[in-house]
């Protein structure tokens, strides 16, 4: 099938960028989103241009690497899923695609379609870890766990830190991430000392790096490739009202 | 402030509390408010009997309209607390996204989350409306304050049709704006469990639906002459 | 044509001997430790933050040492690392099914095919107990009962079940544990985070290894750094096939500049190929992925007995179908051990009886399964594998025969390390699947993760403290020392050259056909004749490359194809290596299989009289053929037999 795409094209974070107009040839319905930008790519080196610039690593959606807002949908129209796992049977020939880099203040554009997410990692530094120092565990069986606390716990952590639930916020917001953090670590009895430490200290890193405010709209929910419910934001919100009430600081 | 408190308010997630705390607050009010409202399906003299009670709450420990202006004060309070937590946030949401995005599809049933803001100033302003009109009577065609119900009665009178319209569209603002504020609400409050987000937004709904209907009620009862 | 030459044998002189249970403990208590408070004045430069890297940047961190941790990724948390799906394996004897140390070691020695060292494998089985309760206390959810203790599984045919999983998420749970831990140092201020930097070439001092030339992915800017150490975990080198189930920037350039600078490769034709995965749809086909191995436990692997046979799958009758593993391995079936199922698949295919695109494939079929079980009693099993299937190929497992083909999978091979995990320079070591590991020619399921790990959490920092503390009076090196500048001149000439070339063919068109030369004659099966063959054609592209490679784009910021354009070049020097590797050991073992060297029935066959070592290659330029140095494997405590499927 024949498609035109409308990429954003920024040669850096000091380029305004723009919406550039790309026609792209004999796709295959089989090719994956990325494989179809990798079949431009290989055509715009041949003709002299310079491709255009996207992230990614596995391309099995698990790494969250990849990143495209397409025709306005974080990761694209399928539910649940991550750019790199986007088949272009999805589409259909004549299309007109317009891809867009995450827009969010936290996450300034390196590059065309690349944006620099280490607002992340800051927020993880501020609390989203257990202080188990190598060497000083129990026995793995010390601490049971109800199996519904680690079913719970583990559906939290699935999250890829992708970025699309800030990508698709109308508010610019990093609560879904932040929230997955502290629900997976919170339902543990290991990441029970910390707790309350913890949700203080990254809402503060979350706010620090420029993200907007929750306002339970639920875009987040739609659009992330691992399915976290809203809910955490609740876990979240209960944590957070619960040590501010009760901080000893 | 102590530096505890400041950390909570000046965080997203503290001017988010705000917001609910004081939305609670005004949703009660709503609540009441409307159920005085419905007394007008009783009759004029009821009525007019009911509003001159609210002046007289709390007497004797009280004097005379005391209960009335702390009730005021507390309502306002809440209010300019709601709203600057809306707008801060709302600046801060502005600024967490410097550059648009060119092409935008929003998610499909959020309609009343994406309209809160715009929804809360129509409210606003319909306050400011409500208050001149019905309170103060400075916008109200008869203005009696001793007789609410003749004022209300000539208020949504058929000739002023534009009142009644503008009042039914300000509540139905404000029925989108509780269904999805409640629902925020109680998960600003810590609901977080799958189930009761479906009771939280069943009674979320049920709210909105509830005070809509009470709210209408009136303005329809005397447009169609039902109330004379 | 001589393609390499024999020098002297390697000896690992770090082993120690004694009874193999206490040798670890001997070990630990017998090297030198650095005083803590002299700890945050030693400098470690870490490279790669998956499994290994991550998890020996962390607790060195913790330990107090000045650690500097690179990646090329947007962030330490995206390592490959986290794709593993399968779990981990830990000889922690939960179950009470005759699980021990020594039978894990005994197990993964024996599954390795006789081509690992005993002292490494067994020091690996006893800190495996250790990995998981570090796990557990850093958060990792594994899977757990009712009870609230930990589930586990059998794995990969093992007749114990040690296998502790997250369900089909283990690598990415057990990476966030780590990536979580390399944070919270990052937050202490022990660990300076450096994402989004390549390492492109090792600097060495005197002999020993003192810092790393990177480039700055998003700048460009080409800058050195040092330290009292270089730890490379980068990772295996799946990728110098093109498709493999690696993510598209895995590479071997760290590791590979590290050859250079006289760092010793091993075995570096030990590759897994992993019999069940989405074959390729087209030529446009960019990666391949896994699927679960457990698939095989239900559904029945056949192909057409015509071939080139046209009809659909559900048009063709039993009778003219072809069970191909049931048919040859009657007691195991469709349950054959990896290698034996890839090459079956890969002998069919061969014969022209493959399906799907190209011939590639062969079907795994679920009828048969949802007849006797019922759709949803499958579909509880297996129902993401078919979602996940289906996202990829648009067809349902439920309505047609999934379509498998074997891909390239894991590296047993890598830098040579001794048992202190230190390569032959001095000052660098080498962990996870970057080192020649604890594998021999082939890796068990759920091993990876243990060894990475293992290496990361608890050998290497018990192991580099003794190389710090007996070299505490290192000259400090600066960017202007001779050898850092002579090696960052040498990286900006390479990269130079790379863009002045502005040829007519794209850096993908020449990894493809690299990947196409590997896979045909140094993948499942390989023959003499077929490696002389690609070592031509390989010489030849390579030639080709450096003449009409198109790279686009400038030096001075994100570029892409430079990256790329790096990387394949370095690939196109291991490839040759590994087919030479390949080539020289004329036995098959593990997941190296010689056309010439098979039992009648067509079984791998060992040569341990004269293969019972392993190869270390030392590079000697270009234009020379590489010295081979064999390492001697001796076998106290497994004795040595045949594998048997029969």
């Amino acid at each position: 099938m024949n498609l035109t795409l409308r990429i954003w094209r920024q040669t850096g974070p000091a380029d305004k960028g723009r919406m550039v107009k790309y026609r792209v040839e004999d796709v295959s319905p089989d090719m994956s989103f990325l494989e179809m930008l990798d079949m431009l790519n290989e055509r715009l080196t041949l003709d002299g241009d310079e491709p255009v610039a996207f992230d990614h690593d596995c391309r099995e959606g698990i790494c969250g690497m990849c990143s495209l807002m397409i025709n306005g949908a974080a990761h694209g129209p399928e539910r649940a899923t991550t750019t790199c796992q986007l088949h272009m049977r999805h589409f259909a020939d004549g299309d007109t695609i317009d891809i867009e880099p995450w827009r969010a203040r936290a996450f300034p554009v390196v590059k065309d379609l690349v944006v620099d997410r280490t607002a992340f990692d800051k927020i993880i530094q501020a609390g989203g870890y257990i202080s188990a120092a190598t060497g000083t565990a129990p026995d793995a069986h010390a601490a049971p766990v109800p199996k519904a606390d680690a079913d719970a716990a583990f559906e939290a952590a699935t999250c890829i830190g992708c970025g699309a639930c800030v990508a698709a916020c109308p508010n610019g917001s990093g609560m879904l991430f932040t929230a997955a953090k502290v629900t997976h670590l919170g339902l543990l009895p290991q990441g029970q000392p910390e707790r309350r430490e913890r949700v203080l200290n990254m809402v503060e890193a979350h706010d620090d790096a420029g993200f907007g405010g929750c306002t339970n709209t639920g875009e987040c929910t739609a659009v992330c490739p691992k399915g976290i419910p809203l809910t955490a934001i609740g876990q979240l919100n209960r944590d957070f009202l619960k040590a501010s009430t009760t901080s000893a600081r | 402030m102590d530096l505890a408190t400041r950390r909570v308010t000046r965080s997203t997630v503290g001017k988010k509390a705000v917001m609910a705390v004081t939305g609670v607050a005004m949703v009660l009010f709503l609540l009441l408010h409307m159920l005085g409202n419905l007394k007008i399906f009783v009759g004029a003299e009821d009525f007019d009997h009911y509003a001159h009670w609210l002046r007289t709450i709390g007497m004797p420990v009280l004097p005379e309209t005391w209960f009335l202006w702390i009730q005021r004060v507390g309502l306002l309070v809440a209010v300019i607390a709601h709203i600057w937590s809306a707008t801060s946030l709302a600046l801060r949401a502005r600024a967490a996204r410097p550059v648009k995005y060119a092409h935008r599809r929003p998610v499909k049933g959020s309609y009343a989350a994406r309209t809160m803001r715009w929804g809360g100033v129509i409210i606003v302003l319909f306050v400011v409306y409500h208050i001149l009109d019905l309170t103060t009577g400075h916008l109200n065609p008869v203005g009696d304050r001793a007789h609410p119900h003749a004022n209300v009665v000539a208020d949504f009178a058929p000739e002023r049709w534009y009142v009644t319209l503008f009042y039914v569209l300000a509540v139905v603002a404000l029925a989108f704006h509780l269904r999805h504020g409640v629902f925020s609400a109680l998960r600003t409050l810590g609901q977080h469990t799958q189930s009761g987000e479906r009771r939280a937004r069943f009674f979320a709904l049920a709210v909105a639906v509830v005070i809509a209907a009470g709210f209408l009620s009136v303005p329809i009862a005397v447009t169609t002459g039902v109330i004379q | 044509m001589t393609l390499y030459v024999e020098g002297d044998p390697v000896a690992d002189t770090k082993a120690p001997d004694g009874p193999i249970e206490t040798r670890w403990d001997r070990h630990r208590f017998e090297s030198k430790l650095v005083n803590p408070a002299n700890r945050r004045k030693r400098t470690i430069i870490v490279v790669g933050t998956g499994l290994a890297g991550g998890a020996a940047a962390a607790t060195l961190g913790e330990a107090g040492y000045h650690v500097k941790s690179y990646c090329y990724q947007d962030s330490p948390r995206r390592a490959h690392s986290i794709a593993a799906q399968g779990g981990i394996n830990a000889a922690k004897n939960y179950r009470n099914d005759g699980d021990s140390i020594q039978r894990l070691f005994y197990d993964t020695v024996k599954g390795g095919d006789f081509r690992s060292r005993e002292s490494n494998v067994y020091r690996l089985a006893q800190v495996s107990v250790e990995i998981i309760d570090q796990c557990v206390a850093q958060g990792v959810p594994f899977a757990r009962e009712y009870g609230g203790l930990l589930d586990n599984r059998s794995f990969g045919g093992a007749q114990v079940s040690r296998t502790f999983y997250a369900r089909g998420q283990t690598g990415q749970q057990l990476l966030l544990g780590a990536y979580q831990a390399l944070e919270r140092q990052v937050a202490a201020g022990t660990v300076e985070m450096h994402a989004r930097h390549e390492m492109l070439d090792l600097i060495v001092v005197d002999g020993r290894a003192r810092g790393i030339v990177v480039r700055d992915l998003v700048t460009g800017e080409i800058a050195t750094d040092f330290a009292d150490a270089v730890v490379l975990a980068s990772g295996g080198y799946g990728n110098v096939f093109f498709l493999s189930t690696n993510a598209k920037g895995c590479n071997v350039t760290a590791t590979w500049r590290a050859h250079r600078k006289g760092a010793l490769f091993a075995n570096p034709c030990f590759t897994q190929i992993h019999p069940t995965c989405i074959p390729q749809s087209g030529d446009h086909q960019s990666k391949l992925t896994l699927m679960s191995e457990s698939l095989r436990n239900d559904g029945r692997v056949w192909v057409p007995k015509e071939k080139g046979d046209p009809r659909k799958p559900g048009d063709i009758p039993e009778g003219e179908r072809d069970y191909y593993l049931e048919r040859i391995y009657p007691s195991f079936g469709n349950l054959v051990p990896r290698d034996i199922a890839s090459r079956a698949a890969k002998n069919v295919c061969d014969e022209g009886r493959g399906v799907g695109p190209g011939g590639l494939g062969v079907y795994l079929d679920f009828a048969d399964a949802i007849e006797r079980l019922g759709k949803d009693a499958v579909s509880a099993k297996y129902g993401n594998l078919f979602e996940m299937y289906e996202r990829i190929t648009g067809e349902d497992p439920n309505e047609v025969p999934m379509r498998i083909y074997p891909a390239v999978h894991y590296t047993m091979g890598g830098l040579w390390v001794d048992y202190d995990l230190q390569s032959t320079i001095p000052g660098l070591f080498v962990t996870g699947e970057a080192n020649f590991s604890d594998h021999g020619a082939n890796r068990l399921g759920a091993s990876a993760l243990m060894q990475g790990l293992a290496d990361g959490y608890f050998v290497l920092p018990n192991t580099i403290s003794g190389y710090l503390a007996e070299n505490s009076k290192l000259e400090p090196v600066g960017a202007d020392h001779p050898a850092a500048v002579e090696a960052r001149f040498a990286v900006e000439r390479r990269v130079a050259r790379l863009l002045n070339i502005d040829g007519d063919r794209t850096v993908d068109s020449f990894h493809r056909e690299l990947g196409r030369i590997m896979w045909d004659y140094c993948g499942m099966e390989r023959t003499d004749e077929g490696l002389r063959k690609a070592i031509e054609l390989i010489r030849g592209l390579r030639d080709e490359f450096w003449r009409r490679v198109k790279v686009p784009g400038s030096a001075d910021d994100l570029n892409q194809a430079l990256e790329k354009a790096g990387r394949v070049a370095d690939f196109f020097e291991l490839a040759e290596l590994m087919c030479v590797d390949a080539l020289h050991r004329t036995e098959s073992c593990g997941g190296h299989f010689r056309g010439e060297s098979q039992t009648p029935e067509g079984e791998a066959l060992r040569d341990d009289e004269n293969f019972s070592y392993v190869a270390a290659w030392e590079w000697s330029g270009s234009e020379a053929p590489p010295v081979l140095h064999k390492e001697e494997l001796n076998f106290e405590y497994v004795h040595l037999s045949q594998r048997s499927y029969k």
